[in-house]
């Protein structure tokens, strides 16, 4: 498995992540959620670290973290798009763009393009249902999504330099 | 004087564009020395129109729409900022027929204010249900929203000032109130919409219901594929504590309230709430037995509220006009109004908030438009995910929870979500299945293993391998989930997949039966 390990670096903004969240009720998501958004996902490393902290077993950490499909255990692509499967979409082209995603990156879903620039992911509604078919990349909703219009997305996040 | 101009910063109209139609018209205003004032508002919910412009007249607000980057230069060469005419005019946005018939009561404000606003809130009635309940004691604040009729927008249609009256007379100081923001059903988005658009309505809701019940501490479980929405609420609810609409002493009445926002981690089942607790509590979203009820012992073993946003947002209007005023609004036991979405294959898709008994076939045809490929609408997705499949047949049963149950299906969160006769009923039954699959707790085993089975039985079905004898199984299974689940998810997953096959059984390879 590629980059499962992490630098120093990371394992220190994992230590101050669960120093400033550990005497929150109810901890572990904020916590989770802020090494995500840190690092892009939950290394095994902050594993026993949240562990300690919480006062509780690795095994329920890591239960925890499986659970939920927002968590990811591998590092992601430098972006990570993720194109609405749900009924609304479906309703306004939406398997086409779906198709159209996993053709056009050549990968599948929970899988990165060969040059790490995207990872792709399903998501079931973005509350954007108004405006089908959805995507997401990043923070960032995206509606109408026609198939060019994907293209057009795909060809900016690759021209990105990666900072 | 400047121009005012409103430009929507809601998720569905940036998803759409409008961030870079702000720009460009920002830029052409400075290009051409006009002194213009742009205001980001909620959107009007009329999202075909989207990114939706809005210019400030005596007359009242003029609506342009949907507006491009490119179409800027165009649109102030023809005036529109002085009430000039060009082809993406609508009007005024108030007399535009799908707002025009609307009974707007929860989102009296969203699409017209500046969502951040305090100033803005106050000056279209925010805060006067909050100061009308800071006068009353708990039992008072309960019986008005018991009187209001106001039942559970989240899916259950459970009347809340019952669940309240549980919870203020549940003993101990320490409580809850959590506000169910998981919003997990696809085509539904009002709870996304009032979030980002008034986000002082959901607090000011909330904050009554901790004076009503005794709690001083209140959650919103918000879903994480909601990034607008989380930094909406942040920022609201930073600016009310600092206004002293929250905190130690809410509204000058010695009583302390205070909000956290929590983000879910993309389980539809954390939007079940015993399993949103757990996942509060930080732990995997499991649900649980029941009793003791959440309103007994719920987050942290506390007596806990639990409420829809849509439930929790009704309530300060319910306090400051009375609840007679909500009551009237509606029929039979369902009380108020519902704000529908309109979502999939629809001509005009978006937010409409009408009282109850209104016909699926006056929202899809006089708002919605009609389908978007012009094709006749054949079925149509009513509550979500576990929702019926309602056939044309039945878009002249009001919509009321009453009536709605008594055809097997049910109203939910309010989202319908269009299909045209292009959509394979057989394929979109699979998918029902397939989602309660991914979607699972793992409690159950008819739910666990019964979704699993139903994707390949459906597949079977689908590829005509034993059709009689899949036919059947797929019968009995949708029977042994409908019973044998713990929750929803698994009890109600057959519910698209039984309407599918009732309503469509030629899509699944079966000869329809004569005359419904
Ligand atoms: C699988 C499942 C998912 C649910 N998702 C939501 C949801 O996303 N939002 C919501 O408010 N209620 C949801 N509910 C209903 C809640 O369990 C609960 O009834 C509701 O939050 C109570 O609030 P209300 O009385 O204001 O509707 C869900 C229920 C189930 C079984
Ligand atoms: S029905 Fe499904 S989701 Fe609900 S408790 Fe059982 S296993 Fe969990
Ligand atoms: S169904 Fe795709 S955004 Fe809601």
């Amino acid at each position: 498995m590629p980059g499962t390990s992490v630098s120093p670096a990371n394992l220190a903004a994992i230590q101050a992540v669960v120093e400033r969240h550990r005497g929150q009720a109810g901890a572990l998501l904020p916590i989770l959620h802020a090494i995500q958004d840190d690092l892009g996902w939950v290394p095994p490393e902050a594993i026993p670290v949240i562990a300690a902290a919480l006062n509780q077993s690795r095994a329920e950490i890591h239960g925890v973290v499986s659970f939920y499909h927002h968590f990811r255990t591998s590092p992601p692509g430098r972006h990570v798009v993720q194109v609405c499967r749900a009924e609304s979409c479906q309703a306004k082209g939406g398997v086409a763009l779906e198709e159209h995603a996993k053709r056009s990156l050549g990968i599948d879903w929970h899988q990165t393009t060969p040059d790490g620039a995207v990872s792709l992911e399903p998501v079931y509604c973005l509350g954007n249902c108004a405006c089908s078919p959805a995507i997401r990349v990043g923070d960032e909703i995206l509606g109408r999504v026609s198939c060019a219009r994907f293209d057009r997305v795909i060809e900016g996040l690759r021209e990105e330099v990666p900072a | 004087m400047s121009i005012r101009i409103f430009i929507p910063i809601d998720s569905g109209a940036l998803s759409v564009g409008a961030e870079d139609v702000a720009q460009a018209i920002a830029a052409e205003a400075a290009t051409r020395g006009l002194d213009i004032e742009v205001v980001r508002n909620g959107s009007r919910g009329l999202y075909w129109l989207e990114p939706l412009v809005e210019v400030d007249t005596h007359a009242g607000r003029l609506a342009f729409g949907p507006v491009a980057p490119e179409d800027v230069p165009a649109l102030f060469d023809a005036g529109f900022h002085e009430g000039g005419m060009h082809r993406l005019g609508h009007g005024l946005t108030e007399h535009i027929p799908f707002l025009a018939g609307q009974e707007r009561l929860t989102f009296r404000r969203v699409g017209i204010t500046d969502p951040l606003s305090l100033a803005d809130y106050e000056a279209h009635g925010g805060f006067e249900g909050l100061l009308k309940a800071v006068g009353l004691d708990g039992a008072a604040i309960v019986k008005e929203v018991t009187d209001s009729g106001l039942r559970g927008r989240g899916g259950a249609a459970f009347p809340t000032g019952i669940k309240w009256n549980t919870v203020l007379h549940a003993a101990g100081p320490d409580k809850y109130v959590v506000c169910n923001a998981d919003e997990g059903d696809s085509g539904t988005f009002s709870d996304r919409m009032l979030m980002e658009g008034d986000p002082y309505c959901l607090i000011e809701g909330m904050t009554i219901a901790g004076l009503a019940v005794g709690a001083r501490h209140g959650y919103i479980y918000l879903r994480s594929e909601y990034p607008h929405a989380f930094h909406t609420l942040q920022q609201a609810i930073a600016r009310a504590r600092e206004a002293g609409w929250l905190g130690s002493d809410v509204a000058g009445s010695g009583r302390s309230f205070e909000l956290e926002v929590r983000l879910g981690a993309g389980a539809y089942v954390c939007g079940e709430e015993t399993a949103m607790l757990e996942s509060l509590e930080g732990k995997r979203g499991i649900v649980r037995f029941k009793p003791p009820l959440p309103a007994i012992q719920g987050l942290f073993g506390k007596p806990t509220v639990i409420n829809n946003v849509m439930s929790l947002a009704a309530v300060p209007l319910i306090l400051a006009r009375g609840a007679a005023f909500y009551r009237d609004y509606g029929m039979g036991r369902s009380h108020g109004t519902l704000p529908f979405q309109l979502a999939g294959n629809l001509r005009h898709p978006g937010l409409v908030e009408k009282a109850f008994g209104i016909t699926l076939r006056e929202l899809l045809l006089d708002y919605g438009g009609g389908s978007a490929s012009g094709r006749p609408i054949r079925a149509v997705q009513v509550g979500g995910p576990l929702g019926a499949y309602v056939p044309e047949s039945q878009f002249d049963v009001p919509l009321d929870y009453e009536a709605y149950a008594a055809m097997g299906a049910m109203i939910g969160h309010g989202g319908l979500v269009a299909f045209d006769d292009t959509a394979d009923m057989a394929r979109l039954a699979r998918y029902a299945m397939e989602f309660c699959a991914t979607e699972s707790c793992g409690k159950c085993t008819p739910c666990r293993i019964g979704s699993t089975r139903g994707v390949e039985v459906i597949d079977r079905i689908i590829a005509d391998e034993n059709r009689d004898a899949n036919l059947a199984l797929l019968d009995s299974l949708c029977d042994t989930m409908l019973n044998g689940s713990l929750c929803a998810l698994g009890g109600m997953a057959p519910y698209p997949v039984k309407s599918a096959l009732t309503h469509f059984p030629q899509d699944f390879g079966i000869a329809p039966v004569t005359a419904e």
